[in-house]
């Protein structure tokens, strides 16, 4: 059954901007794992932080948080806490979720609790017109550092392989038949789910040539996804840009841990408390 | 017969004096007594200074008193701090093997760890020993000496029991008794912190998940919490920090699951952009402060009452939000329990303002788990259209949770429409604001029916004493000690703020007294914002500790004369 995934929203990002891409390759996903059976139109939940990529929940007609700066991760651990049988989709960022929310982020994969989070990397902050986030190459210039960025920027796979992930991806966001796969491979992925989706910036870091003329998919030249040292080396191509899945192995989900079975939104009961009154007598 | 006692059990931080000081209040407890203990500690784990003030009478007891009529003793540095301490003919107890004491008390001297050496026993079991001496000193009975420490001790309770009996009978072979305790025939009452009330208060208004990062003092909450887990059907999850916190108890609540949080002054900072955003999408929430001396990492283990500005303005911009400030246990268990209905029924968040005093200390309370429900929420009927933000005549949108068939829930923290769409537009902005402002008059009027401030003492008298918080115990106290009389009004919600019970009260007065733990008398001030009324005399304390009643008796009669 064909979902009705549209919203009256009007869109307002830039003409060419990256995040199109990812919004038709979302919604392609969300459509095709309604079909599968893999979850129900209500089950499904998208947040998004702050940045252009925010405005992505208000262009899919499902339920959606759109949360603060930095702070996707913590939002719909908490609904994966409270409601294990919804599916929980992240979008952040890169300042989002490098930046600021950046502990969060490396919680999430270390407790493997079983949420996607899809990151916006044009790396640039493009909202507030153009700065420096935590993928800029060293010297970009910017209004807020026109002498040029003296940091080095940050390998977002190594970031997730390191903090424990058990699903590392990276995908461009005018790929999207490739993106549409990505997602629905994360969001079926039993566990902490991370794709980060290069993304041309065209206002203010139009990358766009450079990428296409790099990006080719990590399996061409074969690769073993259990193998975090292949993982770790390949996301250190600097001359071609790899796409696909680095990293995915299986590992205990954090909420499978701590629930048990329980889903605490649909418990009703109010407990007795006499009992446990009765200790401190 | 004795109508009243208070101890101190002092000694170094890993010696194990505060649970000598609980067991202690415990055994006066099961004795159909009324207990307070309050617990001095310092931020560290072994050495230092700890003690533990007990007080218990067959009155009502609202707080511990800085003269006692015993101090028992487990290293000199008690003795040497607290002698002063000592009522004149005050006695004193210790560890003849550890401790030297010449004073003028009546020296109480006991060979706690030869006992403790007769049985092979470890060091810390002295404790028992000297718990054993105390009930002897004041007429308890060993029986439910020995039932306390079977319940605590378990497994280890049997050398603890045959040192509880050492004790007892060498004192009876060797001390005059202090006396006996007038007892009161009832039923015993459990004896609680304010944490563990806050606590079971929230479990039974339908609390599902807690979520708190530590920090004293409100650390005690999640580690009872974490340990009933199983047996109150929570869900408990300590994050990375506290922005994690409440982030992520606003997603439990988006799903459906009455959540809360608890913090210290610092790590409530820290959650500030989250409480707004509570309000902006009208996800409901408890966050619970334990306030501790300020500012910044102030004193960490020690007590204070100056975050009540900051916590009555919490959050950047204009939402409706309630404050409720429980004044004793009994309080914390029924006003958190309401903290969590306002918070569903009105869809805000909810701030339960505590205090080291109030989270920390345990009293003798009253609780009946019957009283208090989980109130009926606006729920939507389900279907499709749905709209989270609907715009009603209250304010107050029905309620409905992502897994719903057809509807589609979008919650924003941008300013939004009905639907949950982002918008800009001025005549759209308006009316949101205003539902979101439409509930507020709604809780002011549901506020009416429910306890907002509570009257003790004479009706007609000339003085009025205001406060707020755990400030209420000394005074409730020092007023047993005055000779003149006093009305004393204790307010409960500072926001929204009873206005309409407070104004009752400050008219035919010639004094107003306002007494409180901070060194700007916030509370006089907002007491000023709210009413207009203008407080003439402040009680202030600001050293971290907590009122003594006769001190507090001694400075109300001062700004009196």
């Amino acid at each position: 059954m064909k979902l009705e995934l549209d919203t009256p929203a009007e869109k307002t990002w830039c003409r060419g901007c990256g995040d199109f891409g990812i919004l038709t390759a979302v919604k392609r996903a969300i459509q095709e794992l309604v079909d599968s059976g893999e979850t129900r139109h209500e089950n499904i939940v998208i947040a998004s932080g702050i940045g252009c990529h925010n405005k992505i929940v208000d262009y899919i007609n499902v339920n959606s948080f759109d949360v603060l700066h930095g702070r996707v991760p913590p939002i719909i651990s908490g609904m994966k806490i409270a409601n294990p049988n919804l599916k929980v989709i992240g979008f952040a960022g890169d300042g989002d979720a490098y930046n600021e929310g950046i502990s969060h982020l490396v919680y999430s994969a270390k407790r493997n609790i079983d949420i996607t989070m899809i990151i916006h990397d044009n790396e640039v902050f493009a909202l507030t017109t153009g700065q420096a986030t935590a993928t800029s190459s060293l010297g970009f210039s910017t209004k807020a550092m026109p002498k040029g960025n003296i940091e080095v920027p940050l390998n977002p796979i190594h970031l997730m392989l390191t903090s424990g992930a058990t699903f590392v991806a990276r995908g461009f966001s005018f790929d999207i038949k490739h993106l549409t796969s990505l997602i629905k491979e994360a969001v079926k992925h039993h566990g902490f789910s991370f794709i980060d989706v290069l993304q041309p910036c065209k206002t203010y870091h139009d990358t766009t040539q450079f990428l296409r003329e790099r990006i080719y998919y990590l399996n061409e030249k074969g690769h073993d996804t259990k193998d975090f040292r292949a993982a770790w080396e390949r996301a250190d191509e600097k001359e071609r840009i790899p796409i696909g899945i680095f990293y995915k192995i299986e590992r205990k989900t954090f909420e499978d841990q701590l629930l048990k079975g329980k889903i605490p939104a649909y418990e009703k009961e109010i407990p007795s408390i006499n009992h446990v009154i009765e200790e401190h007598i | 017969m004795l109508d009243e006692v208070s101890l101190l059990v002092g000694g170094k931080a890993g010696e194990g004096v505060r649970s000598t000081g609980y067991i202690i209040g415990r055994i006066l407890n099961r004795h159909g007594l009324n207990v307070f203990i309050r617990d001095d500690y310092q931020s560290l784990i072994q050495g230092g200074h700890n003690f533990s003030q007990i007080r218990s009478s067959s009155k009502e007891t609202w707080s511990h008193y800085e003269k006692v009529d015993l101090i028992a003793a487990l290293d000199q540095k008690t003795i040497d701090l607290h002698e002063k301490e000592l009522v004149s003919n005050g006695r004193v107890l210790f560890d003849s093997e550890e401790v030297k004491y010449c004073g003028s008390g009546k020296a109480l001297s006991i060979p706690l760890l030869k006992m403790v050496e007769e049985i092979k026993g470890l060091k810390i079991m002295r404790n028992s020993a000297l718990i054993g001496v105390v009930a002897y000193l004041y007429g308890l009975d060993l029986t439910k000496v020995n039932a306390v420490l079977t319940k605590i001790y378990r497994e280890k309770a049997p050398k603890n029991l045959a040192l509880a009996k050492k004790g007892y009978e060498y004192a009876e072979k060797n001390f005059d008794r202090i006396g006996e305790i007038k007892r009161i025939d009832r039923l015993p009452k459990p004896l609680l912190t304010g944490n563990q009330a806050i606590a079971l208060g929230a479990v039974k208004a339908g609390l599902k998940v807690y979520i708190a990062y530590p920090m004293t003092p409100s650390t005690s909450i999640l580690h009872y919490l974490a340990g009933h887990q199983d047996k109150l059907g929570l869900t408990v999850v300590q994050p990375e920090n506290e922005i994690a916190v409440i982030i992520m108890a606003l997603g439990a609540s988006y799903a459906g699951a009455r959540s809360m949080v608890a913090s210290s002054g610092g790590g409530f900072a820290l959650m500030q952009e989250a409480i707004s955003m509570s309000g902006m999408t009208e996800v409901p929430l408890v966050i619970v402060e334990c306030q501790r001396g300020g500012p910044s990492t102030g004193v960490a283990t020690y007590t204070s009452q100056a975050d009540l500005k900051f916590v009555v303005n919490a959050g950047h911009g204009d939402f409706p939000k309630v404050v409720v400030a429980p004044g004793d246990t009994e309080e914390a268990f029924y006003k958190t329990a309401e903290a969590l209905n306002l918070a569903w029924k009105y869809q805000i968040p909810v701030i339960v303002l505590s205090d080291k005093h109030l989270s920390e200390s345990y009293k003798t309370t009253s609780i009946d788990e019957n009283n208090v429900s989980k109130e009926e929420v606006k729920m939507a009927n389900g279907g499709g259209g749905y709209k989270r933000y609907e715009l009603t005549e209250d304010g107050i949108s029905p309620l409905a949770f992502p897994g719903t068939p057809e509807a589609v829930i979008k919650v924003n923290s941008y300013e939004h429409n009905p639907s949950g769409y982002a918008i800009d537009e001025p005549e759209l902005i308006n009316k949101m604001q205003e539902k979101r402002l439409r509930k507020y008059a709604q809780i002011a009027a549901d506020l009416r029916s429910r306890e907002t401030v509570k009257i003790y003492g004479e009706k007609d008298a000339d003085n009025l004493i205001v406060s707020w918080g755990s400030a209420k115990g000394a005074v409730l106290e020092a007023m047993k000690l005055l000779k003149r009389k006093f009305k004393f009004l204790h307010v409960i919600y500072p926001k929204p703020f009873p206005v309409w019970e407070v104004e009752k009260h400050l008219d035919k007065v010639k004094n107003v007294i306002s007494v409180e733990c901070n060194s700007t008398g916030q509370f006089a001030s907002l007491l000023r914002e709210e009413t207009g009324f203008l407080v003439n005399k402040k009680i202030l304390k600001y050293d971290s500790r907590p009122f003594d009643p006769e001190d507090l008796a001694n400075r109300i009669e001062r700004v009196l004369e």
